[in-house]
C-alpha cells in the first residue's frame, strides 16, 4: 500500500491552547479530575512515536453499519438514516491509511444502551449504538448509522447534548492517540453545551462540527454528513540525529 | 508575504464521556453479538511469548480520593526484547506473540483495572541511552477533557530508575515516586493512577 511507508520521526506538539484544558468547572465533573500540576514536556521517544496497528480480520462485515449490526434478521433501527464518511488525516494533510476508527452514540431518542443510562427515552432493540471500521490506503473511512438524539444529563439544572457521535482514533503511533465528538451542521445545541465549551476557541470547535453534504446523499435513502478527523502530524526527517540504538 | 505553510489543526479532544464502553468494550457491558471480543481485552501475550509474565492491578482515583468506577485504561510497551511491535519499529522484529497494547475498563464496583502482560525490556532514548523498562499508560474518563498520558516504572529496577532521561526531566524529585510501581507479590504489581491533589501521578506532554 503506498503512503504506508513506516514514518519513524517524533510528532509536532500538541497545541494545549487549542484543545480543552483540563478543569473546566461548567463541565462539573471536570473540578476533581483534573491535574492541578504542569504536564511534564517530553519530546516523543520510541515509546510514543510507535504505536499499535490494526488488521483488517478485526472488522466484521456489518461493524460499520450501525443500522443492522445488532437489530434482529430482516429489521432495522429506526430513525434519520446517515452516512457518515470523512477521511482521517493529519496536520500536513497527509491521509492516514489503518487507522482504526470506533464510534458509539445513542439513539434516535437519545438513549444509550448502557446499564448506568437511566433516561426514560427507551431503547430501540434493533439499535445497539456502535461500530468500528479502519481506513483505506487515502484515510477514508465511512459508516452507516441513524442520527442520535440529543439528551439531558446531569451537570445543570436544564443541560442537554448537542446530537453526537463519539470517536475513538489510533493513528500511527501512540501520541496521536485521540477521542473526540462529532456533531452536527445547524444544531442550535452546539454552542450552549458546557462540554463543547471546554473548547476554548471556536474554530477548533468547527473543526468538530460534521456538514451535510447532499452531493454524496443518497436519494430516497440516506443523507450523508462529512466529517474529517485531523490527528497530529510529524516532522520531516531532515535533521534527525542517528546514533547507534535511535 | 511569504509562502502559507497550510497546516491543519488538529482536531480538538473531547472527553470519553461516561459510556465509552458501549463504543470500546461492549461485551464487558453486556452489549454481545456485534464484536466477538472486545479488542485488547484478556491477555497481551500469547503461549509462546518471551519474557516474564506479570500482573498490574490499580485503580484511577480523583481528587476525592475515590477511585473512578468508569474509566478506560490502555497500555502500549515493548516486547521482553526492548521492540515495539508497530510499523514504526526500526530496530528490528517484535516478538510475534506478543501484542504490545491493551485495554481494560475498570470493575464497575471498585473501579480497579487489571493488565495481564510481560516485564518490559529497555528501550533507547533518543540520544541512545537506554530508558528503564516501563509501560505507557492513557487514561481516559467522563470528567477528562483529554487522554492523560504517563508511564509506570518498576520499583526493582532502582538502578536503572536512577539513570532514566525521562524520570530525570522530572523537577521535583519526590514525584518521581508516583511513576514507580508498587510490587505486591510475586510478578504483580499495583500502579494507582492520582488524577489530582497530594501525590498527584506525574502527567506527560509526550
Amino acid at each position: 500500500m503506498k503512503n504506508i511507508l513506516p514514518e519513524t520521526t517524533p510528532f509536532f506538539p500538541r497545541d494545549r491552547e487549542w484543545h480543552p484544558p483540563a478543569f473546566t468547572p461548567g463541565y462539573k465533573t471536570s473540578v476533581l479530575r483534573s491535574p492541578q500540576r504542569a504536564l511534564i514536556s517530553l519530546e516523543g521517544t520510541k515509546s510514543e512515536i510507535t504505536g499499535p496497528v490494526f488488521g483488517h480480520n478485526i472488522i466484521g462485515e456489518f461493524d460499520n453499519d450501525l443500522i443492522v449490526n445488532y437489530a434482529k434478521p430482516g429489521e432495522m433501527a429506526i430513525g434519520e438514516r446517515i452516512l457518515v464518511y470523512g477521511r482521517v488525516l493529519d496536520e500536513r494533510g497527509v491521509g492516514v491509511p489503518g487507522a482504526l476508527v470506533e464510534f458509539w452514540q445513542a439513539n434516535a431518542g437519545g438513549r444509550y444502551r448502557h446499564k448506568k443510562e437511566t433516561y426514560l427515552a427507551p431503547l430501540d432493540p434493533n439499535f445497539g449504538g456502535f461500530g468500528r471500521t479502519i481506513t483505506d490506503e487515502n484515510g477514508g473511512y465511512f459508516f452507516k448509522t441513524i442520527k442520535p438524539g440529543p439528551y439531558p444529563w446531569p451537570n445543570g439544572v436544564n443541560d442537554w447534548r448537542p446530537a453526537h457521535i463519539h470517536f475513538s482514533v489510533f493513528g500511527h503511533g501512540f501520541a496521536q492517540r485521540l477521542i473526540t465528538q462529532m456533531y452536527f451542521e445547524g444544531d442550535p445545541m452546539i454552542w450552549i453545551c458546557p462540554i463543547v465549551k471546554t473548547i476554548p476557541d471556536e474554530n477548533a470547535i468547527k473543526g468538530l462540527i460534521a456538514a451535510l453534504d447532499m452531493q454524496n446523499t443518497i436519494p430516497h435513502d440516506m443523507r450523508a454528513y462529512k466529517f474529517d478527523i485531523i490527528l497530529r502530524g510529524r516532522r520531516s526527517t531532515f535533521f534527525e540525529n542517528r546514533k547507534e540504538g535511535n | 508575504m511569504v509562502q502559507p505553510l497550510f497546516y491543519l489543526k488538529e482536531s480538538a479532544s473531547q472527553t470519553a464521556g461516561p459510556y465509552v464502553h458501549i463504543g470500546c468494550t461492549p461485551n464487558f457491558v453486556g452489549i454481545h453479538g456485534v464484536f466477538e471480543r472486545d479488542l485488547g481485552a484478556g491477555k497481551l501475550y500469547g503461549e509462546a511469548a518471551r519474557g516474564q509474565r506479570i500482573t498490574i492491578r490499580g485503580a484511577v482515583i480523583d481528587g476525592g480520593g475515590n477511585p473512578l468506577k468508569d474509566a478506560l485504561v490502555e497500555i502500549w510497551q515493548a516486547d521482553a526484547d526492548g521492540l515495539y511491535n508497530s510499523p514504526s519499529e526500526t530496530r528490528g522484529s517484535a516478538d510475534p506473540h506478543f501484542a504490545g497494547w491493551g485495554r481494560s475498563p475498570g470493575d464497575m464496583d471498585t473501579g480497579e483495572f487489571l493488565f495481564e502482560t510481560i516485564k518490559p525490556g529497555r528501550v533507547p532514548f533518543k540520544d541512545g541511552r537506554m530508558m528503564a523498562p516501563h509501560i505507557t499508560f492513557w487514561i481516559v474518563a467522563r470528567g477528562i477533557n483529554i487522554g492523560l498520558h504517563t508511564r509506570m516504572y518498576f520499583p526493582e529496577e532502582a538502578q536503572a530508575n536512577a539513570g532514566d532521561p525521562v524520570l530525570a526531566r522530572i523537577e521535583h524529585k519526590p514525584r518521581v515516586a508516583t511513576l514507580i510501581a508498587r510490587q505486591d507479590g510475586e510478578a504483580s504489581y499495583r500502579f494507582d493512577i492520582r488524577l489530582q491533589g497530594e501525590d498527584e501521578t506525574v502527567f506527560f506532554d509526550i
